[in-house]
């Protein structure tokens, strides 16, 4: 017992000790915050400046039926035409010219002058809004009434609900789905990456030939397993140092990011008063502030306590039944190359699983196939863990990491039967009838 | 100290051990002979434990081999290896450690055997930075380290230049004057009769051969012998002695002979005597190099 420890100790000293430890777990969650902050930022500031629309409508039905958005004041104008386009030559901002012919009806076709190449949105707006104009227009000379029209006029948004044992509870499935992708993408990548440096740090006590001296004082199960664990342990304190700096980082930036949020509500509310429709303007600030709050609000639903200590457990139960057949195969080979044969089989439940977690799984979270991915010790850790974000019956979780514990000693117990005979061959090429081999040696 | 009896070792298609008894002494160089792929790394693998014989038994001081015994013993494997990217200092700490030294013991006799090996600048240095013989010492060091009561060394020269190969030879029979037991894998013969007392020679899995390198010596010797005369006069076969070989060179004559069962040298020599003036008399007693390969090839062309 006491030389496992020894290992242990050793194999996490000498990778914690690393540059590239230090350097990855300062840096990941680094990259995560500003990503994170990023995208924050953009989406707040992203929010266009407020465009005027200067409308001259020959028609005279189009511009009173025009209305405000956050971003596109329409202002009727009376000046003419020549006058507007000079001045806004003379370099007013954020302004457009609209004309609408007095044919409009029947060319469908409309004029926008500006100074400068307006996005996209602003183009689509108003045209949805022309367009709507003029359909309601068409509906209501056909005899419709706009009332009638306005009620058949749909707009749903979905609140949903989740009954739990604590009652309804506001639940967002948009959140979950964010949640289980990164999950899904976490948990493979940690495996995949782990699991290869047991394989590494295999592969180099085999081909340094220093297995032989170590096994002259140790059991080979308690080389492997030291290893196993120690690089474990790496992983686990990795997580740990990125949660703990992470939510230090995201309670920084969070709160930074508040700030600018109010300044720029405050801004717009500043904008809107100047504006000559002040009430539909605010209107639409609460609005979005309102949206935002529900965001905030979903991501505060998750259960983030289970969430990290369901993903600890996977990691662990996971990585334990992954390393042990990823030590399995380094002790087969002689050097890194020879180990591709040997990986796809081993990866591809943990692949497959990966690859069905953004479709499959996440539409249909409590499915059968879902229900089974997340049972086999295999593909639980992936599987379940893209569940956990919408719930799981406790049964099942339970039924899950029971079965990913007995997944785990049979992988052990063979790889370690394995791993035994296979430290010890050199310049045989291993084949699986070899490893069947190697693995009914007695002794 | 050792005593290996019946051991049997299989491997899926071919058997590496047949049956192989040995007994080691106290205190004895025991040099462990054989060609390649014989079953001598297999033999040493058991006796460290690294694997298990099929059957037969292996008596540690009149005990069962267990692993309590892994701290009494110390084992240089011919493929020697190091981690690359550790310091010397604290990798010879964790394979003392291993082999259950307490880290302050183990710290001690690093320095000291640092000292004995002129390799006090190394502690922090990376295996990788150092050449080959420089790593082989490491090694050896390693070996040592715990003062094993029984070292197994597997071809403990190779990869040693003339004068490290010498301070190494050197060591190990300081070690062995200190009462360590030690075995002596090799297919270096010229080593095995400078170190050894005794041998075992191993050949396609069965012991073959067995005893002290005198006793094995004698047990070899033809009764020939070599005689240079003065004089170029011809002797001829008789019934004391067949000529075997002939060499003149300017007025030396050698002969090489082979004395017929039941006379001796002196008889020899009281014929000759009145001859010729003798200037050489010298028995040709067989290397353990041609006694190896005698037995091997003898073997090897009956399982053919």
């Amino acid at each position: 017992m006491n030389k496992i420890l020894l290992i242990i100790h050793r194999e996490y000293l000498t990778r914690v000790k690393k540059k590239s430890f230090l350097i990855t777990t300062f840096l990941v969650p680094l990259l995560f915050i500003g990503m994170y902050a990023i995208i924050f930022y953009v989406a707040l500031n992203n929010q266009e400046p407020v465009t005027t629309v200067r409308v001259i409508d020959q028609s005279g039905f189009i511009a009173d039926q025009l209305t405000n958005t956050d971003h596109l004041l329409f202002i009727p104008a009376t000046e003419p035409v020549e006058h507007l386009k000079k001045t806004m030559e003379q370099g007013e901002e954020h302004t457009v010219l609209l004309i609408i012919p007095a044919d409009i009806v029947h060319s469908q076709t409309v004029e926008l002058y500006d100074t400068e190449k307006k996005g996209i949105n602003t183009l689509n707006t108003i045209e949805d809004k022309l367009n709507n104009i003029l359909k309601s227009r068409a509906l209501k000379e056909a005899g419709i009434d706009m009332h009638v029209l306005n009620s058949i006029k749909a707009d749903v948004t979905i609140k949903s609900k989740q009954l739990t044992v604590e009652g309804e509870k506001d639940s967002s499935v948009g959140a979950a789905i964010g949640i289980s992708f990164g999950l899904s993408i976490l948990i493979y990548l940690s495996l995949f990456l782990y699991g290869n440096q047991v394989m590494r740090g295999v592969i180099e006590e085999k081909s340094n030939r220093i297995i032989e001296v170590v096994i002259s004082s140790v059991k080979p199960f308690q080389l492997m397993m030291g290893k196993i664990i120690g690089i474990g342990l790496v992983g686990v304190t990795q997580f740990v140092l990125w949660i703990i700096l992470s939510v230090g980082l995201m309670g920084a930036a969070s709160s930074l990011l508040l700030n600018q949020t109010k300044e720029s509500i405050s801004t717009i509310q500043q904008h809107s008063t100047d504006s000559q429709e002040e009430d539909t303007s605010s209107g639409h600030t609460s609005e979005s502030q309102s949206k935002m709050q529900r965001i905030i609000e979903s991501i505060k639903t998750i259960d983030y306590g289970q969430i990290v200590s369901c993903f600890l457990i996977y990691f662990i139960g996971g990585y334990l039944l992954y390393s042990a057949l990823f030590a399995m195969v380094g002790s087969a080979v002689d050097s890194e190359t020879e180990t591709q044969q040997f990986m796809l089989p081993i990866i591809m439940p943990l692949l497959f699983t990966y690859m069905l977690s953004f479709s499959v799984l996440v539409n249909n979270p409590h499915g059968s196939l879902a229900f089974w991915l997340s049972m086999i010790p295999f593909t639980s850790p992936i599987g379940m863990l893209v569940r956990i974000p919408f719930g799981v019956p406790a049964w099942q979780l339970m039924l899950s990491i029971a079965l990913l514990i007995i997944g785990f000693l049979l992988t052990t117990y063979i790889a370690a039967r394995v791993y035994r005979v296979g430290i010890l061959m050199y310049g045989k090429k291993a084949s699986y009838r070899e490893l069947i081999k190697w693995f009914k040696y007695k002794g | 100290m050792l005593k290996i009896n019946n051991i049997v070792k299989q491997y899926a298609a071919h058997c590496a051990l047949d049956h192989v008894s040995l007994t080691v002494d106290k205190g004895t160089i025991f040099g462990l002979l054989g060609p390649n792929g014989a079953g001598k790394t297999s033999l040493i693998r058991i006796i460290n434990q690294i694997t298990a014989p099929d059957s037969g038994e292996i008596l540690f001081d009149g005990e069962p081999l267990q692993s309590k015994h892994i701290p009494k013993i110390g084992y240089l494997p011919e493929e020697r290896g190091l981690y690359k990217k550790m310091k010397i200092g604290d990798q010879l700490l964790y394979l003392a450690q291993l082999k259950g030294l307490s880290k302050d013991d183990a710290k001690q006799r690093i320095k000291h055997w640092f000292e004995k090996m002129e390799m006090q600048s190394w502690w922090n240095k990376k295996v990788e930075d150092l050449s080959k013989g420089m790593q082989q010492k490491v090694q050896f060091v390693a070996t040592v380290l715990h003062q094993p009561d029984l070292l197994i060394l597997d071809e403990p020269f190779s990869g040693f230049d003339p004068v490290n190969a010498d301070l190494i030879k050197q060591e190990i029979l300081e070690l062995n004057s200190n009462g360590t037991t030690i075995i002596f894998s090799t297919h270096r013969m010229e080593s095995v009769e400078e170190l050894c007392h005794h041998i075992a020679l191993i050949n396609r899995s069965k012991k073959i051969l067995d005893g002290s390198v005198k006793g094995i010596k004698n047990n070899y010797r033809e009764n020939t012998f070599r005689i240079s005369y003065q004089g170029l006069r011809e002797i001829a076969s008789n019934d004391l002695f067949a000529i075997e070989d002939r060499q003149i060179s300017e007025a030396t004559t050698t002969l090489r002979i082979k004395i017929a069962t039941e006379n001796t040298i002196n008889q020899v020599l009281t014929y000759l005597i009145p001859l010729v003036e003798i200037l050489h008399v010298e028995e040709l007693i067989p290397s353990i190099h041609d006694i190896f390969i005698k037995e091997v090839t003898a073997i090897d062309a009956n399982q053919k």
